[in-house]
């Protein structure tokens, strides 16, 4: 990372990933004044955010184990929640499955949605990059967010006054979900992807444990694949 | 997915909220770590990266819907300003590609709209 050909993408990453500060700063304070509401103390709050480094999976845990919910629903519930992870990291592995395990490793435990997204993108955008410079990148669009992740929680933990319900803060996480959409919307495939995923997933959302955000997910991809090799069967460029 | 505690739960055990942050922070990391550490640089099959191409626009949009469409915090009531805001996102990124833009553009909308109609 301190070579002159892999320093540009990681402030290009850095830069990419700049603006989901305003993001993440009030869902972490929010995560750790939540968190310590339903009874964690500061170290568990701080332990379960620096592992886990996942925001919807963490409030689901903790609202899930706040309303009694038996321990392996809790876990079971939330790691469902996380399994979009697995999705990401199948499609980050043709840009940095070549990358040294350590630095794998690094990335598997920084990988959060922002990241991912900005990295899918830049990577279709400088398709010239070696996997160093790829990684570069990776690793700086979680620079900044990952550790004030870490750092805002504790504030929130620490002061754990109640943010007023007028600030809409619930809200924070589906803006930010829908902002990365409309940008990859690229071909017919992108949107026949995202409209059956989410016919989909609004169909299913009555089973329980987001399993309907899963099926919505999958169907979706099934469906853009399709789309995709019906147009370039019949020779409409992509 | 985003729920907040209201704090009339009860109150969580030591032993069922160290199974579950210890739990979660393995299982996340295998999750994330799987296909980046299992396949490494081998070449995936067509058929394989071109499903793969479709994940992020896909799961994100099945993610977001019910939280659009069933809002957390009207208890799962339509909320007219929520659904504008998220309208007015996708507008926004569609029309601007660029998802600061977007998410500023929904927040300004869902403050209007919840100073409007709220």
């Amino acid at each position: 990372m301190t070579t002159k050909t892999t320093k540009s993408p990681y402030w290009q990453g850095m830069a990419a990933g700049a603006p989901f500060v305003l993001v993440v700063v009030p869902l972490s304070i929010l995560f750790g004044v939540v968190a310590t509401e339903a009874g964690l103390s500061v170290f568990e709050t701080m332990v379960m955010t620096t592992l886990v480094i996942a925001g919807a999976a963490q409030f689901t845990a903790v609202q899930l184990l706040s309303e009694g919910a038996p321990t392996l629903i809790a876990l079971v519930t939330a790691l469902a929640v996380n399994l979009r992870m697995a999705m990401y990291s199948a499609s980050l592995t043709p840009h940095l499955g070549a990358a040294p395990v350590r630095h794998k490793a690094l990335i598997a435990w920084l990988m959060v949605d922002q990241a991912y997204a900005c990295g899918m993108l830049a990577y279709e955008r400088n398709p010239g990059w070696s996997v160093a410079q790829k990684a570069s990148f990776y690793f700086g669009t979680v620079s900044l967010i990952v550790p004030l992740w870490g750092v805002f929680t504790f504030v929130g933990a620490v002061v754990g006054e109640a943010i007023p319900p007028e600030f809409a803060l619930d809200f924070a996480v589906p803006i930010t979900f829908l902002a990365m959409i409309g940008p990859m919307l690229r071909t017919q495939a992108h949107m026949v992807a995202a409209g059956v995923a989410i016919i989909v997933s609004l169909f299913l959302a009555f089973l329980p444990y987001s399993i309907g955000v899963l099926l919505g997910g999958l169907a979706g991809m099934i469906a853009g694949a399709e789309a995709e090799r019906q147009m370039a069967h019949r020779g409409i460029a992509i | 997915m985003t729920e907040i505690g209201t704090g009339i739960g009860t109150e969580i055990g030591t032993a069922a909220l160290w199974t579950v942050i210890i739990g979660l922070g393995v299982g996340s990391f295998l999750l994330r770590f799987s296909f980046l550490g299992l396949i490494g640089d081998r070449e995936l099959p067509v058929w394989v990266l071109r499903h793969l191409r479709y994940t992020g626009v896909a799961v994100i949009p099945a993610l977001v819907a019910p939280l659009v469409v069933w809002p957390a915090a009207t208890g799962g009531a339509l909320d007219a300003p929520r659904m504008v805001a998220a309208l007015v996102t996708v507008a926004v990124g569609l029309a601007f590609r660029n998802v600061i833009a977007a998410i500023l553009a929904g927040g300004a909308s869902l403050y209007l709209g919840l100073y409007l109609l709220g």
